[in-house]
């Protein structure tokens, strides 16, 4: 509050951001503790929550020759809106900018909205709410604990590692001093652990951290634990680990780290002398060596029957950062050409990431679906790549996560429970800005992209995607608060804020995909083409808040609406069968059904036009703007063009210039 | 002339491959007047594989020991091979293909041949385009008249026998007009904005040449249109080609209209590429949808490269422009640029679709295209049919017809067994009794079994014009077309059949009482 100097401005004027002529609208600015609000001359609110505030500057305005900088805010949000006022006094303007500056940068996860959101729920419904995404329920589903793995209570505290949640389950064969010793041999103590179990194919995704640097010995511990993960699959001897890093990163990180290089040599060789030993093999094995302790690379994995390695190449989260930059920067152009939006595409490389994710997510769903076999997947930490690849395989593998409570599990149980650090991925509090990164906006968009790809295989929609990138940035709901489940635990957000779960269950009916096929066999297991011309720019997510750049009408409205009708219809019709049936019971009267059936037939036209007219009734929360039948031309940029029309000259002055003025 | 001569074999046993998704054929090839056919022999399954000649577009052949291969790569846009066994039978095949695929005799191609069941020669012809659409705005306004001065096409074999124009001009200054025009195509109504009582008229460029020469019939026709819509009212000419490149045609004897010469009329210009420029944007863009291998950098810098959806946006965008001088400043416009048949068309059949809801009804659409195009087998056409299809993308609802309406458009535009899209005149078309001896596209496409593929099930008529975004965000690929061969979309059109099964049910349910409702079960 005490940043809070002038809490409502008046004549303040909106700009759109992509309009050449500088077109606005006038109206009222109000500053709350929460919102930013801005109403204009027809009522319409805009809302803008402080936790969604990215960037706020100041612009240097060019008035009539002389440049001065003026603090009028131009406000770009973490939900891809971007805003720029025009405030009448320049105090008042000032007053905003500084308090929007404070606002938007909280100190402590105490000031963030969801402590004092209010959805007037009593403690046993939120509670409720808490409780509608279990976890343990979610293992038993896969069917764990089985013959093969256990539940660990080595964590139950937290002391093994902090960033994982307290139950873990691991290869039944795994003793606790194996699963300690591994421990500290991965970074943040993050050993392997199953992430996903696959029941028909008794194969598991299992996610850990790399190795540890510094140790010049090998770790028994962990090889065992490999060794586990791999017996833990009947159906097939080896497994694969992933490093989902780029490998040209990795050779220049392993030439300063051969130490390490030489520990998973051991790790695989170990494991390979478990093998009978083929004499042949013996000098390919040390010409293997060789090249790992050299940093040379990995091409001779298939000499290790047991482990096979396997880079995927996903770039780390700077790079993903100022790709996005990069990529916003490009579209948020004035006047862009479509020559400048592909080159610029292109230079962002944000498309070629994305395929990355998407081509280590397939990679792992084969192994599990063609050749059965596990797969150990880790990145650097084990939080962000990892989580990526994990989720986005088990969604391709098991249609339960491509549901809309199924995908919730997926989120608590592979980024949340496992430590994707949100609040430092999203920036919630004002940290280091080099945390900062859109991992988890890069799954949802392969999320999206696979529903482009299988408009039938989601139960959900893209709206139901673009709610939740809302909410990881809202902070209106306790799920995404902190970085790993003790920090949530220390913070008490289940007792003192709401989980965001059954609030979109409640409003399920907005998300759901009216071509979903649940039963098509076809779909069990997905199988995306990434050919580089499956992917798309994601417009409905980077330009959200830009009515101007969407499709008028909406296929996906009216499509829900006329499923609704149907059902209604059929409803109806169950309802007279069973009333001539009544009826029929009573007197076997011909004439009675007849007039029954004639009796409805009226009400049908009503039906078909109140089709058109409620078209807008079940629309997401920024479709309003998409559906305007007809748009208007003033909101298009070949209205600049226009200005030629008023530039016209009066008919009777052309003649005057006349001849000499031809060239036009 | 007798087909015989060139077919150099009868038949030959052959595979066919066509394309990565779909199984191989195996049986007899056999060359006809305007087919090549496949027989899979009496065990398999009876189904005949057809492919018409004419839309063979380039022919490779190779051979090896004794069996050839031959590539077929086709108008539309398929690349087809056959296995064939012996080296002669290959090479004569390849031979008569050659022959057969490049004659250019249009009154012995497949149309005036085509004869099928259930359809009636002379069906479904639009006989007379202008005058049906004449009767359409003579309801509203008395300030235009049909004139039959071209009714020999002396005046301009490429418009046709009847034109529309103001009331005011007498035929004389037609005829007058018309020899200031390249290739005679002066001014005519193309289409009548009712709403606010403007009209999109089109031409060629005015003949005025080094000298400056002017034409006194020319101006007083347009100063007619002007007077005609209302007093004070304004015009606009959207010249299709740069201003430098307007100048620069009066060294070839062509030109503009002069200010002075014009009063009310003020020239735009808004550079559309054509021709050859055209062609090879088209082929570039074809060459990246044929490679399913390359990088994703290599991938958007060919899609930039080769400048395809830049074109895209220029000719909505220029559309979209004389659409709105005409919807919002109740003005006149006036559209050309050199020959006024490619890009001229191309802008005033989309301001049409943007402002007019009849011309994007299935039957306006079609009366559109045969008032609008001369010429379709070019990418101009093309060009089109992709604006046509980003609008239906952004107004998925507005438009009666659907994607497989405009692939079909593409399709028969290069080859097909109907009639519609032979010649690239009225004159020759009537020369060669097009509408007499051959059937009509339409009937075609108009019959029952084929609505399904063609209709929007989502349609609902909307009465506004519909203005599309022209930012490249909002433009897409047209995937249905450009990799249609190469990379189906299988999943989305099994989505797309779940879609239409939704809408007719919607339909047939809400229309009238189901069979099990009427016959209650015991």
């Amino acid at each position: 509050m005490e940043h809070i100097r002038t809490t409502k401005v008046e004549q303040v004027k909106l700009l759109d951001r992509f309009s050449t002529s500088n077109k606005s609208l006038t109206g009222t600015l109000y500053l709350t503790a929460t919102h930013l609000l801005f109403i204009d001359s027809h009522q319409k609110e805009t809302w803008i929550l402080h936790h969604h505030i990215a960037l706020v500057e100041k612009l240097a305005l060019t008035t009539s020759g002389c440049q001065c900088i003026r603090s009028d805010p131009v406000i770009q949000c973490k939900n891809f809106r971007t805003v720029h006022f025009i405030v009448p006094r320049e105090r008042d303007c000032h007053d905003i900018y500084n308090s929007l500056l404070q606002l938007s940068k909280q100190a402590k996860y105490e000031d963030l909205y969801a402590f004092s959101y209010n959805p007037k729920q009593n403690d046993s419904e939120r509670l409720r709410g808490w409780q509608l995404v279990a976890l343990a329920e979610e293992y038993k589903r896969m069917g764990v604990p089985n013959s093969n793995w256990q539940l660990s209570d080595a964590n139950r505290d937290y002391k093994i590692c902090e960033t994982y949640p307290r139950e873990l389950y691991v290869p039944r064969i795994a003793s606790k001093p194996i699963i300690v010793g591994s421990s500290k041999f991965r970074s943040k103590g993050r050993f392997p652990v199953l992430s996903y179990y696959h029941q028909n194919k008794e194969a598991a995704i299992c996610r850990c951290s790399q190795p540890l640097s510094g140790f010049s010995a090998r770790c028994l511990e962990d090889e065992h634990l490999l060794q586990a993960i791999s017996k833990a699959n009947p159906a097939n001897r080896y497994m694969y680990v992933m490093d989902t890093r780029p490998r040209h990163r990795m050779q220049s990180w392993w030439a300063t780290q051969k130490d390490i290089g030489r520990i998973i040599v051991r790790i695989s060789s170990k494991i390979w002398n478990d093998e009978k030993i083929r004499e042949s093999d013996g000098k390919k094995r040390l010409n293997a060596m060789a090249n790992r302790a050299a940093g040379k690379g990995y091409e001779n994995e298939d000499n290790y029957s047991n482990i096979r390695f396997q880079f995927v190449g996903i770039e780390n989260i700077h790079v993903m950062r100022s790709s996005l930059q990069k990529l916003l920067e490009v579209n948020g152009t004035k006047g862009l050409s479509v020559s400048d939006f592909y080159s610029g595409l292109e230079n962002a490389g944000w498309l070629r990431h994305i395929k990355a994710v998407m081509d280590a997510a397939i990679f792992l769903a084969k192994a599990i679906m063609v050749e059965n076999a596990s797969v150990l997947v880790h990145c650097s930490d084990g939080w962000d790549r990892t989580s990526q690849v994990c989720s986005l395989g088990s969604l391709l593998l098991d249609p339960y996560y491509r549901t809309i409570r199924g995908f919730m599990v997926l989120i608590e149980k592979d980024w949340i429970s496992f430590g994707h650090k949100y609040s430092e991925r999203c920036g919630h509090l004002d940290g280091d800005p080099k945390e900062v990164s859109p991992v988890f906006t890069q799954f949802l968009e392969c999320v999206w992209h696979l529903t482009e790809q299988f408009p039938q295989g989601f139960e959900f929609n893209e709206a139901f995607l673009l709610q939740i990138h809302e909410h990881i940035h809202s902070c209106q709901f306790g799920n995404f608060i902190g970085n790993c489940q003790k920090e949530r635990e220390e913070l008490k957000l289940k007792e003192k804020t709401y989980s965001l779960w059954p609030f979109l269950l409640d409003d399920q009916e907005k998300y759901f995909n009216p071509l979903y096929s649940s039963t098509s066999q076809k779909l069990a297991a997905l199988e995306p083409n990434t050919v580089s011309f499956n992917f798309k720019f994601w417009r409905n997510m980077y330009h959200q808040f830009d009515g101007t750049l969407h499709p008028r009408q909406s296929v996906f409205n009216i499509i829900m609406n006329m499923n609704e009708q149907n059902k209604q219809l059929q409803k109806d019709v169950k309802d007279l069968e069973s009333q001539i049936k009544q009826h029929k019971n009573k007197q076997t009267d011909g004439v009675l059904t007849k007039e029954l059936l004639n009796s409805v037939r009226p009400e049908s036209p009503a039906l078909k036009t109140s089709l058109c007219l409620k078209e807008q009734t079940l629309l997401p929360v920024n479709d309003a703007l998409r559906t305007i039948e007809g748009s208007n031309p003033a909101d298009n940029r070949y209205s600049e063009y226009a200005d030629e029309f008023s530039k016209a000259e009066p008919a009777v002055v052309s003649s005057e210039y006349g001849v000499a003025r031809m060239t036009c | 002339m007798e087909f015989s001569e060139l077919i150099r074999t009868g038949q030959a046993q052959a595979e066919l491959l066509r394309g990565p998704e779909m199984p191989p054929l195996r049986g007899t090839l056999c060359v006809t007047g305007h087919h090549l056919l496949l027989s899979p022999g009496p065990q398999a399954t009876p189904d005949l594989w057809l492919l018409l000649l004419r839309s063979v577009d380039s022919i490779e052949k190779r051979v090896a020991g004794d069996a050839g291969t031959i590539t077929l790569r086709c108008k539309d846009l398929r690349v087809l091979q056959l296995d064939i066994e012996g080296v002669e039978a290959t090479l004569d095949i390849a031979r008569s293909i050659e022959a057969l695929s490049s004659l250019e005799s249009v009154i012995t191609s497949f149309p005036f041949f085509y004869r099928p069941k259930g359809l009636r020669l002379g069906e479904a012809w639009h006989f007379h385009p202008p005058e049906r659409y004449y009767k359409r705005i003579a309801r509203e306004t008395r300030a235009w008249r049909l004139s039959e001065a071209n009714e020999d096409f002396s005046l301009c074999p490429s418009y046709p026998r009847a034109v529309i124009v103001p009331r005011a001009v007498d035929d004389d200054a037609l005829a007058r007009s018309a020899r200031f025009r390249q290739g005679g195509r002066f001014p005519v109504l193309s289409y009548y904005h009712a709403p606010r009582g403007t009209v999109l008229l089109r031409s060629s460029q005015p003949l005025t040449g080094r000298q400056k020469l002017r034409c006194a019939e020319d101006e007083e026709l347009l100063r007619a249109v002007l007077a005609e819509a209302r007093p004070g009212a304004r015009g606009f000419i959207v010249d299709t080609r740069s201003a430098q490149a307007a100048k620069q045609a009066r060294m070839t004897g062509g030109g503009t209209e002069a200010k002075a010469a014009y009063p009310g009329w003020k020239r735009l210009h808004r550079p559309l590429e054509r021709g050859r420029p055209l062609q090879e944007s088209f082929v570039r863009l074809m060459e990246a949808c044929g490679d399913p291998e390359q990088s994703m950098d290599r991938w958007l810098s060919r899609l930039d490269g080769c400048r395809w959806l830049s074109h895209v946006k220029e000719a909505l965008s220029t559309a979209c422009l004389a659409a709105q001088g005409m919807e919002w400043e109740g003005a006149c416009i006036l559209v050309h640029g050199a020959e006024g048949t490619d890009s001229t068309l191309l802008v005033t059949s989309l301001a049409q679709l943007i402002l007019d809801p009849l011309s994007r009804t299935m039957a306006g659409f079609q009366e559109l295209i045969e008032r609008e195009w001369i010429q379709h087998e070019a990418p101009i056409f093309l060009l089109f049919l992709d604006c046509v299809w980003q609008l239906g993308r952004q107004f998925p609802l507005s438009l009666e017809f659907g994607e497989g309406m405009l692939l079909a458009l593409f399709d028969h535009s290069y080859a097909s067994p109907f009639g519609t899209f032979l010649c690239n005149s009225e004159k020759e078309r009537c020369l060669c009794e097009v509408r007499t001896r051959t059937h009509s596209l339409w009937s075609g496409l108009n019959q029952p079994k084929e609505q399904r593929k063609l209709r929007n099930p989502l349609y609902v008529p909307n009465p506004l014009a519909i203005w599309p975004s022209v930012e490249p965000q909002s433009l897409r690929l047209w995937q249905g077309l450009f990799l249609r061969w190469t990379h189906p979309p299988e999943p989305s059109e099994v989505a797309w059949e779940k879609v239409w099964q939704i809408a007719t049910d919607q339909k047939t349910e809400g229309s009238q009482p189901t069979d099990s409702a009427s016959e209650p079960q015991p």
